[in-house]
């Protein structure tokens, strides 16, 4: 990544990732328009209730004996509250929420949640990392493990970690999840990407999380 | 309203370089390129910036489609007098906004 794009993350006026952090601030205490409670009635502040929480999903959770992640874990919340609109995938209002709740874990290590019950679904995660997808028979592996560091056209093949997620990207010209760059990754190979949401993301996201490991929480990032 | 993030000291002595950071929210869609729907999106961009300190605008910049979104203006001006600082945005559709801060030269 370019030295400007290193400092327009670093410095926080010039990062617009913190216009969707301040969004999603402005989300976590406010009621919702069913008349529900906020998010802050039931978790309080965030800069102490949320510190840390990012850096340790997707977690296991007990409703559905799976791993869930951060941004299902919020849509899990905001379902419960009653009234409120859903909140999808990609909305303007879940990527802030995401990113605001991920601020609070800014500068703490990615920790992988030791849960045994998620193994299995973090060994789904590998292999489908390490299986070759799309027209062009390509695996994430060949590309984020085997050509970390080389070039594919104009853009570096980064490692491919997760930490910094959701993101500003510049060609994006907006805020995205994690998700949606896998997306970009899969499509850019001629595979069909699975919808948001759907488990193999969810899977992959743990495999992810723990090769990242012990990378600090950069969120809300830059990218080229 | 647009959110906006203005990073300006809150005191600074006289005569002294002040540097001023703002970002604010936009699209700025640049009125070239097609929607979902293959026709053009009409132009969306904000097309004056201008910030007032101590009686006069002591900053102006004009912009234009092949700016970002989210556009970034940094610039220095010279403390002479405690006062607000007005800092306005102006674009298409009407877009205007305006933020003050406060700063106290000593
Ligand atoms: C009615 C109370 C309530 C409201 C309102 C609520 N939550 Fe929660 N939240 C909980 C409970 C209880 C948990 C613990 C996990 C569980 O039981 O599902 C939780 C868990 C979480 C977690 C995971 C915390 C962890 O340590 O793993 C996050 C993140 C979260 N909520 C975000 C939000 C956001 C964002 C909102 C607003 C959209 C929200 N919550 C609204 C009750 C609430
Ligand atoms: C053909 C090579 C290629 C393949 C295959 C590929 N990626 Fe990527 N990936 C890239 C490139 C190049 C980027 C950076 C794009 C940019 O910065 O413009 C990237 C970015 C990423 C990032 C973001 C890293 C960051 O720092 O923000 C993640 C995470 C990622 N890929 C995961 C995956 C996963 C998971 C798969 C398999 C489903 C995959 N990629 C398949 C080339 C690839």
């Amino acid at each position: 990544m370019s030295a400007s794009t290193q400092a327009m993350q670093r410095d926080d006026v010039q990062n617009p990732g913190m216009l969707a952090a301040g969004q999603g601030e402005a989300l976590w205490n406010a009621q919702p328009p069913g008349g529900g409670q906020s998010c802050a009635s039931c978790h309080g502040d965030a800069t102490a209730s949320m510190k840390g929480v990012a850096a340790r999903y997707p977690a296991f959770d007990e409703a559905t004996r799976r791993p869930i992640d951060l941004q299902d874990r919020i849509r899990a919340c905001n379902a419960r509250r009653p009234g409120a609109p859903d909140m999808p995938h990609e909305s303007e209002e879940l990527v802030a929420l995401s990113a605001y709740v991920g601020l609070q874990s800014r500068g703490t290590p990615t920790a992988p949640d030791p849960d045994p019950r998620l193994a299995p679904f973090r060994a789904r995660g590998q292999a489908l990392f390490e299986r070759p997808i799309g027209q062009l028979n390509l695996s994430c592996a060949a590309c984020h493990d085997a050509r970390a560091g080389g070039r594919l056209a104009g853009a570096l093949i980064p490692q491919g970690h997760p930490n910094g997620y959701p993101l500003y990207r510049l060609e994006w010209q907006g805020m995205g999840s994690l998700q949606r760059r896998l997306r970009n990754c899969m499509t850019g190979v001629r595979a069909e990407a699975p919808p948001f949401g759907a488990p193999d993301f969810v899977e992959l996201e743990l495999y992810l999380q723990s090769r990242a490991a012990p990378l600090a929480v950069e969120t809300p990032a830059v990218r080229p | 309203m647009a959110r906006a993030l203005v990073n300006a000291p809150k005191t600074a002595k006289a005569g002294e370089m002040m540097e001023i950071k703002t970002l604010i929210s936009h699209v700025m869609e640049t009125g070239f390129r097609p929607g979902m729907d293959g026709r053009i999106k009409p132009r969306d961009i904000i097309t004056e910036f201008a910030c007032e300190y101590d009686g006069e605008v002591v900053f102006r910049a004009a912009l234009h489609p092949a700016t970002s979104a989210n556009p970034y203006l940094a610039f220095e001006t010279r403390a002479t007098r405690s006062g607000p600082m007005k800092l306005t945005w102006r674009g298409d559709n009407g877009f205007e906004q305006t933020e003050t801060v406060d700063i106290t030269v000593e």
